[in-house]
C-alpha cells in the first residue's frame, strides 16, 4: 500500500497547489459559483476582455486582457479577438499561472473570449509547468450554427494545447430539467454540473486513495486528439448504493443514457465513499462498468472522504471516438470570416489562418485595405467568381451538416441470404478491411 | 464379403469442391490410396448444405470419378462435417471402482467414459466425438491406460465434440440417397489434424488450421490428446467475397484473381502496382490496385487467424504448441501464408502433408485433400478396431476412440 499522496509534486507531497481560472463571462461565472461551494482549497481567478464582467466577478485574482485591443470592452463574440488579446497578454497570464500545479479552466466556448483565449491561456498554463485541465461547456443548439462551430474549433485548439479537456454539452442539460425550467436554474445546474466534476476529479487526485489515481492516469484516459471527452459524477446511500450509483450513471444524459459507455475507448472511475467503504462497493461499481464497456482501457480509483461517510460518490470521465475534429475541419469552410483574403483556404488551413495568425496582430478584418484600382469589368467578373465561390462553399458546408444514420449498408455479396456468422457482435461475412476501416486510397 | 480386407473411401463435402478418397488398406495395415474423385461444389455454403438436389449430383460425379480411377464399386464411406455449429469441449466423468480387489477393469473405464459423455447438452444437439485424453486414478494425474491399476475412483478427460442434430443428419440424408451408406461421421479438423500430424508433433503440441472455402476448422493437440477444437464459418469464400466487394469485380474474377495474384501478405514491391484486367475478348477491361487486393487479403487472412490464437489464448493453450502450427486445406496455398501464421501465433508455421500413408504421390502432396485422406485414415483405423473388437471383445467399442487416437 502506497502511504505517501500520490501528487507528482516532490518537494511538498501533501499539498498540491490548484487553481480554478474562469476565462469569459460563462466561465468566470461558474468559477465564481464554485468559489461560494466547498472547493475552498483551490484558489480562483477570472480572466477576461471585458472590464466590467470582471469588475463584478468576486474572484480574488482578476485579470483584464486585451486592454490595449479593446479597451475593456470585450471580444464581440470574435475568437480573432479573444485570441489577440490573450497573446497582447501572454506574460501576464503565465504570471497568473505561475504557482499552481493544476489548473483548472473554465469557459464557455463558442464567444470570442474564451474560444479565442483559452487555448492561450492552456498554453501559458504549461509553459509554467501546471497541469492544464480545462472543462468547457458547449453551446445549446439555440445560439446558432456559427457558435457551434466556433465551439468546436476552439475545442479543438484547447486540445491541442492543454493535458486533458472534459466538455459539457448544454444541450444535454435540456433533458435533465423540465420544461418549466427558469433560465437561472438552468445555468445554476451548468454551474453545479462543472463544480461536480472539478470536485470529482479534485478529490480524485488529492484523497488518500486505496486504488490511487494519479495526473498522468487522467491523462492518458483525456489525451486521445480526436477523442471526445465526457464526464458524470452520482452518488447514492444505502444497502445496495452501488447498484443505484451505477443506474444514476447510465441515466445520466451527460453519458446518452449510458450509451457512449459501449463505444468508449478509455474510461476513468473514480469511487469515493467514507471510511466504511467496502471492497464491494467498489467492485460492484467497477464491474458493471466493465461489463458495459469491454472494450475500453480501464483506469480506477478508490478514496476514502471521511465527509462521505455512508454515502458512494462515483465520478466518471469517458473517452470516445468522437466527430468533431471531422465536423470542424468540414464546418471550418464555413467559417472563414475572419479575412477576405481567405477564401480560398482549405478546411485544414482555417485552423492555422484563425488560432495561428501572428500574435498581436490585428485580424485583418478590422483593417480593410484599400480596394485595388479595377477596371468595371474586372470588378464584375471578379464579383462573380466571389459569388459563385461562397455559394460553393454554402454547399459544401450544407454537404457536411448533412444528418446521417450511423448504419451503413453494407452489401455481404454471397453471404446475403446466409445464416451470418456473429462473432463477438461482430458479422465476419462483412469484408475485414471494412470492419478495421482500413483505407483503401 | 468379397474381399477380406474392405476398401475404405473418405468424402469430404467441402464448400468448393466435394471430393472423395478410395483407399485399401495392405498386408502390413498401412493403407495405400488408389482413386481420387473430385467435383466442383456448387451447393454448399460456410460448409453446409443449401441446395440438396445440386449437392447430390456433385458428390455423385465425385464418387463415381473415384470408383472408375480405383476401379471398385463403392459402397460405404467415412462422411467429413463441418459446420458452424459444432463445437468442442472438455469434460470430466468417473467411475467408483466397488469391486473387491480394487483393480480397474476395462468395463470401469466404460462406465467412466459413459458418465463423461452424460453432458447437458439441449436436445437437438448430437454427439460427434467422445475422444478420451488422460485418466486419473485416485487423483493421480496423466495416467495412459489405468486397466489392471489399482484404485477406488477413476476419472476420465474427453474432449466432446458436439453438432446440431438435423444440421448433421442433411449430409447423411443426401449420401444415403445416393444408395451410399455412411459408416461414420468425423469432424472434419479431426481428419485434418490425423492427416497433417505424426505422433511426434502430437505429442509435442501443434495446432492444426484446415483453411477451407467455407469453413476454417483447428484443432489442437498436445501431449498426445486433442485438447481443443474449433470451427469458424469463415474461409477462402469470404477472401473472395472480400475481393469482389473491394476491387469492385465479380465473384469469379475475384476468385481468380485471389489465386494468380493473392499473398497472404503486402509486401513493399506491391506499393502502388496496379493489374491490368482483360475480358473474354483479351481486350482490357479494368484494372485493379495490386496493394488493395492483398491488403483485402491480408487483413481478412489475418483476422482468421487472430480469432484462432484469441481462443487458443484464453484457454490458456497457446504455450503447449512446441511444434507450432500447421496450415491444411485450400487455404495452404496461399503464398506468405507460413509468414502471417508466424507473425500471428509467434510459433513456427509450416504447410501440412500427408504423412503415414501410400499411394498417389500427386494427391498426397496437395494441402486441399489433407480430410479426404484424414478420414481414411480414420477409417482405416475404425475398421481395424471394429475388426479387433468383433473378435476379441463381442460387445463393441461403441465407436470411442481410444488409444488410437493418442497414438496417432
Amino acid at each position: 500500500m502506497q502511504t505517501e499522496n500520490k501528487l507528482p509534486s516532490v518537494q511538498n507531497p501533501r499539498a498540491l497547489v490548484g487553481k480554478i481560472i474562469g476565462i469569459g463571462s460563462a466561465g468566470i461565472h461558474a468559477a465564481g459559483y464554485m468559489a461560494q461551494t466547498d472547493l475552498r482549497e483551490l484558489s480562483f481567478a477570472a480572466v477576461h476582455t471585458d472590464a466590467r464582467t470582471l469588475e463584478n466577478s468576486i474572484a480574488p485574482d482578476k485579470l483584464l486582457v486585451g486592454a490595449g485591443l479593446m479597451r475593456g470592452l470585450g471580444a464581440g463574440d470574435d475568437p480573432d479577438l479573444g485570441q489577440a488579446a490573450a497573446e497582447e497578454d501572454f506574460p501576464r497570464l503565465k504570471a497568473l499561472c505561475t504557482g499552481a500545479e493544476l489548473v483548472f479552466i473554465l469557459a464557455g466556448l463558442g464567444g470570442g473570449t474564451a474560444t479565442g483565449a483559452a487555448p492561450v491561456l492552456a498554453r501559458a498554463a504549461r509553459e509554467t509547468g501546471a497541469l492544464v485541465l480545462p472543462m468547457v461547456t458547449m453551446p445549446f443548439e439555440f445560439e446558432g450554427h456559427r457558435r457551434q462551430q466556433q465551439a468546436r474549433l476552439g475545442l479543438q485548439q484547447l486540445k491541442a494545447s492543454a493535458d486533458g479537456v472534459l466538455c459539457l454539452p448544454n444541450q444535454k442539460l435540456v433533458k435533465l430539467l423540465d420544461e418549466g425550467a427558469r433560465a437561472l436554474e438552468v445555468l445554476k445546474l451548468t454551474h453545479e454540473l462543472l463544480a461536480q466534476g472539478v470536485r470529482g476529479l479534485w478529490q480524485m487526485l488529492t484523497r488518500y486513495g486505496l486504488l490511487n489515481v494519479e495526473f498522468a492516469d487522467l491523462a492518458a484516459v483525456l489525451r486521445g486528439r480526436r477523442w471526445e471527452s465526457s464526464f458524470a459524477c452520482a452518488q447514492a446511500i444505502g444497502e445496495d448504493r452501488a447498484q443505484v450509483v451505477f443506474e444514476k450513471l447510465l441515466s445520466s444524459p451527460l453519458l446518452d443514457e449510458g450509451k457512449q459507455l459501449p463505444e468508449s475507448e478509455a474510461i476513468l472511475v473514480s469511487v469515493m465513499g467514507g471510511a466504511d467503504l467496502t471492497m464491494a462497493d467498489v467492485n460492484g461499481v467497477l464491474q458493471r462498468i466493465h461489463q458495459q464497456a469491454e472494450k475500453a482501457q480501464l483506469v480506477a480509483g478508490a478514496a476514502i472522504d471521511d465527509e462521505l461517510h455512508g454515502q458512494l460518490a462515483v465520478t466518471i470521465v469517458v473517452s470516445r471516438h468522437g466527430q468533431c475534429a471531422h465536423e470542424a475541419s468540414g464546418a471550418a469552410a464555413g467559417f472563414s470570416r475572419g479575412s477576405d483574403s481567405s477564401d480560398e483556404a482549405a478546411g485544414p488551413e482555417i485552423e492555422n489562418q484563425f488560432f495561428g495568425a501572428p500574435a498581436r496582430q490585428r485580424p485583418a478584418f478590422r483593417f480593410v485595405p484599400p480596394p485595388p484600382e479595377l477596371t468595371p469589368e474586372q470588378t464584375k467578373r471578379l464579383l462573380a467568381q466571389r459569388g459563385g465561390s461562397s455559394s460553393r462553399r454554402r454547399k459544401a458546408v450544407s454537404i457536411w451538416s448533412q444528418g446521417q444514420l450511423p448504419l451503413e449498408i453494407i452489401s455481404k455479396g454471397r453471404f446475403d441470404k446466409s445464416e451470418p456468422t456473429l462473432h463477438d457482435g461482430e458479422d465476419l461475412d462483412v469484408p475485414t478491411y471494412i470492419r478495421r476501416g482500413v483505407s483503401l486510397n | 464379403m468379397f474381399k477380406s480386407q474392405p476398401i475404405i473411401v473418405g468424402l469430404d463435402i467441402g464448400t468448393s469442391k466435394v471430393c472423395a478418397v478410395v483407399a485399401e488398406p495392405n498386408e502390413a495395415g498401412a493403407i495405400n490410396v488408389i482413386g481420387v474423385g473430385q467435383a466442383k461444389s456448387r451447393g454448399v455454403r460456410k460448409g453446409e448444405i443449401v441446395d440438396a438436389a445440386v449437392c447430390g449430383e456433385d458428390i455423385r460425379n465425385a464418387i463415381v470419378e473415384a470408383e472408375q480411377m480405383a476401379d471398385v464399386e463403392i459402397r460405404s464411406v467415412f462422411l467429413g462435417v463441418t459446420g458452424a455449429h459444432l463445437r468442442g469441449f472438455n469434460n470430466r466423468g468417473f467411475h467408483p471402482i466397488v469391486s473387491h480387489d480394487r483393480e480397474i477393469m476395462e468395463d470401469d473405464v466404460q462406465d467412466a467414459v459413459k458418465n463423461a459423455k452424460a453432458i447437458n447438452l439441449p436436445a437437438e444437439n448430437h454427439v460427434v466425438h467422445v475422444i478420451r485424453q488422460h485418466f486419473l486414478v485416485d487423483g493421480q494425474d496423466g495416467i495412459v491406460n489405468p486397466v489392471g491399476m489399482f484404485g477406488s475412483r477413476v476419472e476420465v478427460d474427453v474432449h466432446v465434440v458436439h453438432g446440431n442434430f438435423n444440421r448433421l443428419q442433411n449430409p447423411i440424408r443426401i449420401v444415403k440417397g445416393l444408395q451410399i451408406e455412411v459408416e461414420c461421421i468425423v469432424f472434419n479438423g479431426l481428419a485434418s489434424a490425423l492427416t497433417s500430424l505424426d505422433n511426434q508433433q502430437k505429442e509435442l503440441g501443434a495446432l492444426v488450421i484446415d483453411l477451407g472455402g467455407g469453413t476454417t476448422e483447428y484443432v489442437v493437440y498436445a501431449d498426445g490428446v486433442i485438447k481443443h477444437t474449433g470451427v469458424l464459418a469463415v474461409g477462402g469464400d469470404h477472401v473472395s467475397n472480400d475481393l469482389a466487394y473491394g476491387l469492385k469485380v465479380p465473384m469469379g474474377r475475384a476468385e481468380q484473381l485471389k489465386i494468380e495474384q493473392g499473398s497472404a501478405l503486402v509486401d513493399r514491391a506491391v506499393r502502388g502496382k496496379n493489374l491490368q484486367l482483360a475480358n473474354s475478348l483479351g481486350l482490357p477491361e479494368k484494372t485493379v490496385n495490386l496493394e488493395h487486393l492483398r491488403r483485402i487479403m491480408s487483413v481478412r487472412l489475418e483476422e482468421i487467424f487472430q480469432l484462432i490464437a484469441d481462443d487458443l489464448e484464453s484457454t490458456g493453450l497457446l504455450d503447449y504448441l512446441r511444434c507450432g502450427v500447421v496450415v491444411s486445406g485450400g487455404g495452404a496455398r496461399i503464398p506468405e501464408i507460413q509468414k502471417l501464421g508466424e507473425q500471428v501465433f509467434g510459433l513456427p508455421t509450416t504447410v501440412g502433408k500427408a504423412t503415414a500413408i501410400s499411394g498417389l504421390k500427386s494427391t498426397l502432396d496437395q494441402p486441399e485433400f489433407a480430410t479426404a485422406i484424414g478420414l481414411v485414415k480414420f477409417g482405416a483405423f475404425e475398421s481395424k478396431k471394429r475388426g479387433e473388437s468383433r473378435t476379441l471383445l463381442p460387445r463393441g467399442l461403441r465407436g470411442t476412440l481410444t488409444q488410437l487416437f493418442r497414438r496417432g
